[in-house]
């Protein structure tokens, strides 16, 4: 930290630091409070965009206020996390609803209920080879 | 100022990351522990970036940056064992 730091810095990186923190938090507090793993996603989602999200801009206010340097890591490791969130929720969904159906009885099945099969022929997601004609499976094609 | 609010920023993310090896401990199902687990990836670049503010140097933005892929491809690769029974068909 330098000396000859502006109050203005000192303010918004304040305020921005102890506003990721708080989100960080309650994110995490979410993953331990809420029922069901359906609910328990939603938590921590917020803890990865506002609460990151408020530190990384933070970090790139103090640099620029602060030391006189604009850093783009910052806004790189934002984008990463930005596109990757919404995939590894959905992944980790996907697991969820595989097991429920698998008949797993420690995972509660959350307000919804446990979901009823796919129509047809079709498949969530499962150990099976792709069915005939599934996009991507260019062996059936 | 800034002190006391990386102070409280330090604090937060490590009772986040208490709270979420509970939930890594507890479970109950296997997505359980791969959501805590993911969480407390996000944690851990956070306290990164926090560790950037606080001394001054922009190396640190490489970790956090190399952080949030590896817990990215993890992330992907425990969800992918769990649905194909295999990561790269």
């Amino acid at each position: 930290m330098t000396a000859a730091t502006p109050a203005s810095a000192d303010l918004i990186v304040s305020a921005l630091v102890v506003l990721g923190g708080a989100f960080a938090l309650i994110g995490s507090w979410g993953l331990v409070r809420l029922p069901s793993l359906m609910e328990r996603l939603h938590g921590p989602t917020k803890a990865t965009t506002l609460g990151l999200g408020a530190m990384l801009v933070g970090s790139v206010v103090w640099f620029q206020l602060a030391e006189g340097v604009w850093t783009t890591h910052e806004l790189l490791v934002s984008v990463f996390l930005f596109v990757t969130a919404p995939i590894s929720a959905n992944m980790i969904a996907k697991v969820h609803l595989h097991r429920l159906r698998q008949g797993e009885v420690s995972e509660g099945a959350g307000p919804a209920g446990t979901p009823g099969p796919p129509p047809g022929s079709a498949d969530w997601a499962t150990h099976e080879a792709p069915h005939e004609g599934t996009p991507g499976d260019f062996a059936g094609d | 100022m800034i002190a006391y609010a990386l102070a409280f920023g330090f604090a937060a993310l490590g009772v986040a990351l208490a709270l979420n090896l509970w939930r890594l401990f507890k479970g109950p199902g296997v997505a359980d522990r791969i959501l805590a687990l993911d969480t407390m990836v996000i944690n851990v670049i956070g306290i990164i970036v926090l560790t950037g503010i606080a001394s001054g140097s922009g190396t640190s933005f490489e970790a956090a940056l190399l952080l949030a892929m590896v817990g990215f491809v993890g992330t992907v690769s425990y969800a992918k064992f769990l649905l194909r029974g295999d990561i790269i068909e």
